[in-house]
C-alpha cells in the first residue's frame, strides 16, 4: 500500500503540473534565502547578493502569478538596476573598516525576531481567514491588455510616474553632488 | 491539497507577501547601517507587490489594474532607491561614516 502510495506521488512529481508545483517551491526557496541572505550576513555586499538572489526568486512567483511581464520588469528593474545602484552606494559611501554591521539597539537579536515573526503570523493569519469575494475575469491580463490600458485608462499616471523618475534623478545628482569639495 | 498544488491558492502568497513583509522589518529593526535598513525597505516593498498581485490573479475582475500597479511600485521603488543613496553618498561626504548611530548631530 506504502509503495503504491509513494508510485503515485512520482507519478504525480512527473507531470507537467507536479513540476510546476515544484519549481514554485524552488522559487519560494531561493526567495526565502536570499530574503534571508539580505538582512542577516555580515557584510554590506552579501546582503546586496541576497537582495539579488531574493529577487530573483519573487520574478519566479510573478511568473506563476500568470504575468510573466511584470517578472521580466522585476528582473529588468530590480536585479539589474537597484541592486546595482545600491552597490554603487556600497563602493562609494562605506569604508573597509565600517562594513562590517553587527546588530545593535534595544530592537536587535531576539525582540526584533520576536517583533517581525508577530507582524508575519498576523497578516498570514489575517490573510488567510478572511473570505475573499471572486469576480469574473473580464480579460485575460496579457501584455496587450496592459499596453493598451497603460495608454488609455492609465495615461496620466504614466506620465506622472515619468516625471517622478525625472525629478528624482536630477534630485540624486544634486544631493550627491553637494558638498563634493570637502 | 497537496504541495505541489500549492501555486495555485490564493493563502500561498498571502502568506509569501507577509514572509517578505516581515524579514524586512526584521531586517529594518536589527540593522545599523542605513544601507542594510534600505535593503530591508526594498524587501517589504517586494511583499507589498506580491500581495497586490495574488489579488490581481485571483479575486480581480481586471486582472491588469494590478499588473500596471505592481509597475508603478517598481517605478517608484526606483525613484526611492535613487533618492535614498545619494542622501546617504551625502551623508558619508558630512560624516564620514553611515552608521545609524553616529548620526546624532540633531539629538540636542
Amino acid at each position: 500500500m506504502n509503495s503504491s502510495f509513494l508510485m503515485s506521488q512520482a507519478h504525480a512529481l512527473f507531470s507537467a503540473d507536479g513540476l510546476a508545483g515544484l519549481i514554485f517551491l524552488i522559487m519560494v526557496a531561493v526567495m526565502l534565502i536570499g530574503g534571508l541572505m539580505a538582512c542577516t550576513s555580515e557584510r554590506l555586499v552579501r546582503c546586496v547578493a541576497g537582495l539579488v538572489v531574493c529577487f530573483v526568486g519573487v520574478a519566479g512567483i510573478y511568473f506563476y502569478l500568470n504575468s510573466p511581464f511584470v517578472a521580466t520588469m522585476q528582473m529588468l528593474i530590480y536585479v539589474g538596476a537597484v541592486s546595482v545602484t545600491i552597490s554603487f552606494a556600497i563602493m562609494l559611501a562605506a569604508p573597509e573598516q565600517s562594513k562590517k554591521i553587527g546588530p545593535s539597539g534595544p530592537l536587535s537579536g531576539p525582540l526584533g525576531f520576536l517583533t517581525a515573526g508577530l507582524i508575519f503570523a498576523g497578516l498570514a493569519v489575517l490573510g488567510c481567514r478572511a473570505v475573499w469575494p471572486v469576480k469574473a475575469k473580464i480579460n485575460n491580463g496579457g501584455m496587450e491588455a496592459i499596453g493598451l490600458q497603460l495608454l488609455q485608462d492609465y495615461s496620466m499616471v504614466f506620465e506622472l510616474v515619468s516625471v517622478v523618475l525625472l525629478i528624482a534623478i536630477l534630485g540624486a545628482i544634486i544631493l550627491a553632488r553637494s558638498g563634493r569639495n570637502n | 491539497m497537496s504541495l505541489l498544488t500549492l501555486h495555485n491558492n490564493l493563502n500561498t502568497y498571502l502568506v509569501i507577501g507577509a514572509m517578505l513583509f516581515g524579514i524586512g522589518i526584521y531586517g529594518l529593526v536589527t540593522r545599523r547601517t542605513i544601507i542594510g535598513m534600505l535593503i530591508a525597505s526594498e524587501l517589504m516593498l517586494a511583499g507589498a507587490s506580491v500581495n497586490f498581485m495574488a489579488f490581481n490573479r485571483f479575486t480581480a475582475p481586471d486582472p491588469v489594474v494590478g499588473q500596471i500597479f505592481t509597475l508603478f511600485i517598481m517605478a517608484i521603488a526606483a525613484a526611492e532607491a535613487a533618492i535614498g543613496l545619494s542622501i546617504v553618498v551625502a551623508i558619508y561626504r558630512n560624516y564620514t561614516s553611515i552608521d545609524t548611530e553616529d548620526l546624532v548631530k540633531l539629538k540636542g
